[in-house]
């Protein structure tokens, strides 16, 4: 399924810029529409950013996918920082914890195709993003 | 130490295919699901090469220099594979551990081989770890240099957000930002047009968006923020250079811009800002101009 992928550190600001890059190189292979571009890029910007204010750094793993002449990118954003203790609450358009306008997640999720989010209190959390051409 | 016996080497050699079985499958076992990493294949080509050189090097020196040239093959072999498990995003703590998980199938072929000479035993548990320490430490410099060289990229890729307010109108300012907001420099930006509306008394800001790639909640806070602020000090903001693909994108968020006026062009809003001000532009006919010039 996955024919191309790679995995990056998010460790800092300028990785959050980088993996935009990445993503946005690899969207572009993967022939996705200019506005599909946009919004996997955008969403990739929220999503890497949680990696790195909340989660306390983390990776991302890049796919490129083909499934029966689908074209698609899927990004696995993964930490192991504090979790999160109420998911619903933090998907909820304007729930904060850190002073920003909470739109991240639930933004990033209406943003791509496919969402899934798995966060373990103590543990960690791991966000999946796929957006098809 | 010259005459002593070399027990660690001649372990490494008698026991290679069991040692590398046992290693790289401890490896594959510590893989973080879901992460892309090396290949199967890699990860044991790794293995066993740095199998054979910790034997060959341990062979001709048993003393744990690890500055001197016998180590000189181990390094190198680390070295590549510290590269190639980075770029597959492996930590340096990652990496370090890579070595570190050897100490403990060594110790325990020890154990067998010479468990029952303590002193002997001892003295190899001791020279093991000291080697295996070193090694695992040498690899975190490795890593600290790969993540060195990766920011020093960045840094040069990374456009530099650096903008000057201009003055388009008397009571007209515009800040056309390039680059990405991410940086702490964006904050500095902002506060550069919040001083100069203060300075000039200026009446309407332009902040053009056209050159920043992304427009993410990060970037909207800042415009808000901006926006807010501004009109506490009686200017009005305009925000344009929306291109369509990034109006749609801000839907999507969910960020509301409220009542704030967006324009996908920089004309269309100095249009504005003209009319705001009751000026018009209008086309003169070389007739007109012979007539205002009289
Ligand atoms: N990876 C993570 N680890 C721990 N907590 C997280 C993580 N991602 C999000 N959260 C929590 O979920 C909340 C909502 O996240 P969301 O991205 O929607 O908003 P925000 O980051 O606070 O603001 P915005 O993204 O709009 O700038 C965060 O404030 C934080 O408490
Ligand atoms: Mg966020």
């Amino acid at each position: 399924m996955a024919i191309r992928s790679e995995s990056l550190p998010i460790l800092s600001s300028e990785d959050v810029v980088t993996v935009r890059r990445r993503v946005r190189a690899m969207a572009i292979e993967q022939g996705l529409k200019l506005i599909d571009q946009t919004k996997i890029i955008t969403a990739t910007s929220e999503l890497a950013r949680n990696t790195f204010v909340f989660g306390g750094g983390g990776t991302v793993l890049l796919e490129a996918l083909e499934s029966g002449g689908r074209y698609g990118v899927r990004l696995t954003f993964e930490d192991r920082g504090p979790g999160i203790a109420d998911l619903t609450l933090a998907m909820k358009d304007g729930y904060t914890t850190g002073g920003g306008l909470g739109l991240g997640l639930s933004g990033a999720k209406r943003l791509s195709n496919e969402f899934e989010i798995d966060s373990r209190l103590g543990e960690g959390t791991r966000v999946t993003i796929t957006r098809w051409r | 130490m010259a005459d002593q016996e070399r027990i660690l080497p001649e372990l490494l050699s008698k026991h290679q295919t069991q040692i590398l079985e046992s290693w790289s499958a401890e490896q594959l076992r510590n893989r973080r699901p879901g992460k892309a990493g090396i290949s199967e294949e890699d990860l044991r080509g790794q293995c066993r090469d740095f199998l054979n050189a910790l034997q060959e090097a341990s062979q001709d020196d048993p003393s744990d220099d690890l500055q001197s040239p016998i180590w000189e093959r181990a390094r190198d072999i680390l070295t590549d594979i510290s590269r190639e498990q980075s770029k597959h995003g492996a930590s340096p703590s990652d990496i370090a551990t890579f070595v570190f998980s050897l100490k403990q199938i060594l110790f325990q072929l020890l154990q067998t081989e010479i468990g029952k000479r303590p002193e002997v035993f001892a003295r190899e548990i001791w020279t093991t770890t000291l080697i295996l320490d070193r090694l695992g430490l040498f690899t975190t410099q490795v890593a600290l240099k790969i993540r060195e060289e990766v920011i020093a990229r960045q840094q040069s890729e990374m456009l530099e957000l650096s903008t000057p307010v201009v003055k388009l109108w008397d009571g007209v300012l515009a800040l056309p930002l390039i680059g990405t907001l991410d940086s702490e420099r964006t904050q500095v930006v902002m506060e550069s047009l919040l001083e100069e509306i203060v300075r000039t008394g200026a009446g309407i800001a332009i902040i053009d968006i056209t050159g920043v790639p992304t427009v993410d909640t990060l970037v909207a806070q800042h415009l808000l923020k901006t926006v807010a602020a501004a009109r506490l000090m009686g200017a009005e903001c305009i925000i344009s250079g929306i291109r369509p693909q990034i109006a749609a994108t801000i839907v999507h968020l969910g960020v509301d811009l409220g009542d704030v006026s967006t324009k996908a062009t920089l004309a269309d809003a100095f249009a504005i800002a003209l009319r705001r001000n009751n000026l018009v532009v209008t086309r003169t006919t070389p007739a007109a101009r012979r007539q205002s010039a009289e």
